[in-house]
């Protein structure tokens, strides 16, 4: 029940939903992330949109794949990671999905008493926040790990520079005990 | 608040004007000594910046490339995107100032739905032109009426006024027949003004002198049309008044109406605003070294007229100092 | 940003306050957040150099130790450069506020904050301009738009100018030309006065004006990584290449970025060139002196522009030789063709550029008399003086990022394009609005591309980033090329960020891998060293 009502609000939840994740960027920003719909003038709207609906697809299925779960978070948090939030900032917008839901829907579940399945899609909620917080520790992570990667490979290039020299070194060692064996 | 704050310049303007006419019978100083006060500050003044802009040097060459450079004669170069010579740079620079290309290179791409395509979606590339349409709009329609005003310079009326006069009046709605800039001026400065209100990004960074000038205008073509269509004035008198300017025999006739006087003593302050303002943007643009110059810099060299020597690290000294590592790796010496 | 917030209450969470504080921008408030900004120079290379205020600080330092009449200096140095810059006179003057470069800025695309907008960037040091040099300003003050320079702004200038990579995407869209580059270029000139520099941007300068190269390889190590790679050619071809270094009389001096002879994958091109040359049996010499093609005095100031690039023209006069020709590399052929000749030009005494193996004159740069290795490879091959198999490159699919400064600076977008298209079957374009001269940068240029300041970087790196992930969904793009030493560092944690699984690669290395010379043994390895029929399962790792 509370599921064919979802369905059919599918788009508004999506729509509010993104609505009130763009707010959580200053007002000068979110307006340009709304209005520009051009994918690569605007990757920002355009991924986290796609996040949005593979999301709200994957809470209305009976039972959620993870690995999609994982995936269209991933796409969110991925820019939010790197974005001058917070931790709590960057992932709030999980829980905006319970307002929108209740936002949305609040007449019906009253009406239809839907109050158990409710708490049930909540506490699915709260699963997804759980998975957000590795995603989002796996994205900055993934930083720490490109920053010690760049610091690695500057190292590594440094060190086959020292290499090249010592087997150069070696080389004109080998060549002047020859020669200096050829004059003897 | 920067909106604020012109508007009320501009409405305080107005009512300096209309007081000063009306009640204070200072038609002297608004049909003869304002306006020649204000032109002699526009020459001066827009003279005074691009004498100042002109005697700044250009130390280098930094045309910004917009397309191919002409380099090996099989490659297809883009002259008027990567001028190679002055022509194409002239050229180039008409069509920055004829037709606004820069504003209109706003390439946007968005998804349509495709059945075809993977994911059922394909690129559409349009050209997000509002910012584009709204300022050419605005620019062309402010030089018709402009040369349409010729009318009150000049005696005899020069050739072209009353060609324009037939075509912008082309549709022959109303009496006095109804014309077309007029309304697309007033539409693209509001068109320009409430884009600084509604998007975010250009609010953001108005300030009030952004605002300025367009309430200036809006009150320059509103008082204009008022008087054209509603509330007419003299205008054998107007011309009198225009004529007597323009021959250094200032006569200020009576009974023109204030309504005259407040589009004029606007007239003036812009025209008076115009040199201190981002309005010399004008005379800038034809100045600006990143779209007036070729790029051709490898083929012509550009001199810099303030070119000073630095402190370089000569091969000599350079070889001094790591003589011994040049010495072991076998590499040759100079200085022997 | 800090720790108070975390503080928060779950329920709490749920009332965030999310609007934005309502400031003007005219306030100046920057939080030096690790991660989004660089750090200082090191004292040492300021002194080296025998530049301002060598100390030891970092901007997120409360205590700047700024000399005590630093407001004097930066206005005195705003002076003089107002008076000898067209282009910062009129920058200053004529912006319209349009908005028409406010969203073409990668990092304003990718991180949303509204400084980041070009015209605001500007306003930055527009508002001090006005405050201090204009009538208007001086007398209404900030209903002018005026602004009094503090500290708070000095910092301010340092965080923006510093997030600045000067790739001019936004010069291309605005009605009158107005370069943010060239207004990051005079605000860094300025921080430089008082000795705001960052180290990323300043040492390879102090290294380069030492040993000659921004990496300070001195000559014995310079030349003894050219012979490794000598050797590494024999193991793939079974050919040694020809390597010579410092030749007096040599017909072509060849200057290539130090990266190249540093770091994969830019040693890969630079194999690529060495095997290029031997084929075609090219009279040239390598330099130890002016060994590096890089210019990061451009990321300082126009003064360490000259200084470093003196080198080149002063090489090819000792070594007696005729044309010089120039790696792939961004920055460094913004400066070979918009500053090289001017500032330490006329180099009279070469010759006009001609290609000894096809005959061609190179007549764009008669006067530079420095040629592009993508002109002069395009020529060969157009005159089909090579023998290529860009079959061994089938397991790659290789799309191309025009660099900042070739496309916007210098204008070669065909060339490298038309090399590819000969060297490798799989050939696919970015979209429209991503490539040519409307391309992304790579978010690291201007000596931003350092490991500290890795968060911004994957910032402003998301358009391209984007753009590289839409081609490897729809085409299996696994290669990333480009014609620049900065891309090849900066692009790789780029893609590995926002488009796992591609490799970024020079044009010349792809050039390496399809070029058949003449007696070379049957080619097993490409020249990353891997079997080059099973390429394709590497790139899954």
């Amino acid at each position: 029940m509370l599921r064919d009502l979802l369905s059919r609000k599918r788009s508004s939840i999506v729509e509010k939903w993104f609505d009130l994740l763009l707010e959580t960027y200053p007002e000068d920003t979110s307006k340009f992330l709304r209005r520009e719909k051009d994918p690569f003038a605007n990757p920002v709207r355009n991924t986290i949109l796609q996040g949005i609906e593979g999301l709200c697809d994957e809470i209305l299925k009976e039972d959620e794949s993870p690995e999609a779960l994982n995936a269209f978070l991933d796409k969110i948090i991925r820019i939010r990671a790197v974005q001058d939030f917070s931790p709590s900032q960057a992932l709030a917008f999980v829980f905006f999905l319970k307002t929108v839901i209740r936002d949305v829907l609040g007449k019906e579940i009253r009406e239809n008493h839907l109050h158990e399945p409710l708490l049930l899609l909540e506490s699915r909620i709260d699963e997804m926040a759980l998975r957000a917080f590795d995603v989002y520790m796996g994205c900055r992570e993934e930083i720490y790990e490109l920053r010690v990667g760049e610091v690695k490979r500057q190292r590594e290039a440094a060190f086959r520079m020292l290499e090249r020299s010592e087997r150069a070194a070696k080389k004109r060692l080998e060549k002047q005990e020859t020669s200096s064996r050829d004059a003897d | 608040m920067n909106a604020l704050y012109a508007l009320f310049a501009v409405v305080a303007l107005m009512l300096l004007a209309f007081l000063g006419v009306s009640t204070a019978d200072l038609n002297v100083l608004f049909g003869a000594i304002v306006p020649y006060a204000a032109v002699s500050v526009f020459l001066i003044g827009v003279s005074y910046r691009v004498l100042k802009w002109a005697t700044v040097p250009v130390p280098f060459r930094i045309t910004t490339v917009c397309g191919q450079e002409k380099s090996l004669p099989w490659i297809k170069s883009s002259p008027l995107e990567s001028p190679h010579n002055g022509v194409y740079a002239a050229l180039r620079m008409a069509l920055e100032v004829l037709a606004f290309r820069s504003l209109f290179r706003n390439t946007r791409i968005s998804l349509a739905p495709d059945e075809k395509s993977i994911g059922g979606k394909r690129i559409v590339y349009s050209s997000n032109f509002f910012l584009w349409l709204g300022a050419l709009a605005f620019h062309y329609c402010f030089l018709i009426i402009l040369l349409r005003h010729f009318r009150f310079f000049t005696e005899p009326v020069v050739f072209f006024v009353p060609l324009l006069q037939d075509l912008d009046g082309f549709f022959q709605v109303g009496v006095p027949g109804v014309y077309m800039t007029g309304l697309i001026f007033v539409a693209a400065v509001g068109y320009l003004l409430l884009r600084r209100f509604s998007n975010p990004q250009v609010r953001y960074i108005s300030l009030a002198a952004d605002y300025f000038p367009l309430f200036l205008l809006l009150g320059i073509a509103g008082s204009g049309i008022l008087m054209r269509y509603f509330f007419k004035v003299d205008v054998v008198k107007v011309k009198e008044l225009m004529m007597g300017l323009i021959g250094f025999h200032p006569v200020v006739p009576d009974g023109i109406g204030s309504l005259f006087y407040i589009h004029l003593f606007l007239v003036c302050v812009l025209v008076a605003y115009f040199p201190f303002s981002k309005l010399v943007h004008m005379a800038g643009i034809f100045l600006s070294p990143t779209r007036n110059m070729a790029n051709d810099n490898r083929a012509h060299r550009h001199i810099n007229p303030w070119n000073y020597p630095v402190d370089v690290h000569t091969y000599e000294d350079w070889e001094e100092e790591f003589k011994d590592k040049l010495i072991a790796a076998g590499l040759p010496l100079d200085k022997g | 940003m800090s720790s108070e917030e975390l503080d928060i209450k779950p329920e709490e969470l749920l009332d965030f306050d999310y609007d934005p504080p309502q400031k003007d921008w005219m306030d100046p408030s920057v939080a030096f957040r690790k991660g989004t900004y660089c750090y200082s120079a090191a004292p040492k290379n300021l002194e080296y150099l025998g530049l301002p205020n060598p100390r030891d600080w970092q901007p997120h330092d409360k205590d700047w130790k700024l000399p005590p009449d630093w407001k004097e200096t930066i206005l005195d140095g705003m002076k003089d450069r107002l008076s000898k810059f067209r282009s910062f006179q009129l920058f200053m003057d004529i912006c319209v506020r349009c908005g028409a470069c406010a969203d073409k800025c990668h990092f304003f695309i990718g991180s949303g904050d509204p400084k980041n907008m070009p015209v605001l960037r500007a306003e930055l040091m527009r508002s001090v301009y006005r405050n201090d040099f204009t009538a208007a300003g001086k007398i209404l003050g900030k209903l002018a738009g005026g602004r009094e320079l503090t500290e708070e702004v000095l910092k301010e200038w340092f965080y923006y100018f510093y997030q600045c990579t000067e790739c001019r995407r936004c010069s291309v869209f605005c009605p009158y030309g107005i370069d943010t580059a060239e207004i990051t270029m005079m605000a860094r000139e300025l921080l430089n006065l008082v000795g705001c520099n960052i180290n990323w941007a300043l040492e390879p300068v102090a290294n380069c004006q030492r040993t000659g190269n921004h990496l300070g390889i001195q000559p014995h190590t310079f030349k003894d990584s050219l012979e490794f790679f000598q050797d590494e050619i024999e193991d793939i071809t079974g050919i040694k290449v020809n390597l010579p270094i410092n030749k007096k009389g040599a017909d072509v001096l060849f200057v290539v970025p130090s990266g190249d002879y540093f770091a994969d994958p830019g040693t890969f091109t630079l194999m690529g060139y060495l095997m290029l040359f031997h084929e075609i049996g090219l009279d040239y010499t390598w330099s130890t002196y002016a060994s590096e093609g890089g210019n990061f005095g451009l990321f300082n100031s126009h003064e360490l522009i000259k200084r470093l690039n003196a080198k080149i023209y002063l090489e090819a006069k000792r070594l007696g030789v005729k044309w010089i020709l120039g790696g792939e590399c961004g920055h460094m052929w913004r400066v070979v063709n918009q500053y090289m000749d001017t500032m330490n030009g006329p180099a009279d005494f070469l010759e006009e550029p001609v290609s000894p193996i096809t005959g061609t004159k190179f007549e764009n740069a008669k006067s530079t008399k420095m040629v592009h290795i993508c002109e002069f490879t395009a020529d060969l091959m157009q005159h089909n003086k090579l023998k290529l198999d860009p079959s061994r490159n089938d397991s790659l699919r290789v799309t191309f990022h025009d660099s900042c400064n070739p496309s916007r600076a210098m204008g070669i977008l065909e060339e490298p394009r038309y090399v590819l298209r000969n060297v490798c079957k799989h050939f696919y374009e970015m979209p429209e609005n991503t490539i040519r001269e409307q391309t992304y940068c790579c978010a690291g240029g201007a000596g931003l591309g350092t490991d500290e300041n890795m968060e911004m970087r994957m910032r402003g790196g998301l358009p391209r980033g984007n753009a590289v992930r839409h081609v490897q969904m729809k085409h299996d793009v696994n290669r990333l090329a480009c014609i620049c030493a900065i891309d090849r560092a900066t692009l790789i944690p780029l893609v590995d960020y926002w488009a796992p699984g591609v490799e970024v690669t020079g044009v010349h290395e792809l050039v390496g891998n399809a070029l058949v010379m003449k007696g070379e043994k049957e080619r097993e390895l490409s020249m990353r060293g891997d079997p080059l029929n099973e390429m394709e399962d590497d790139e899954d790792v």
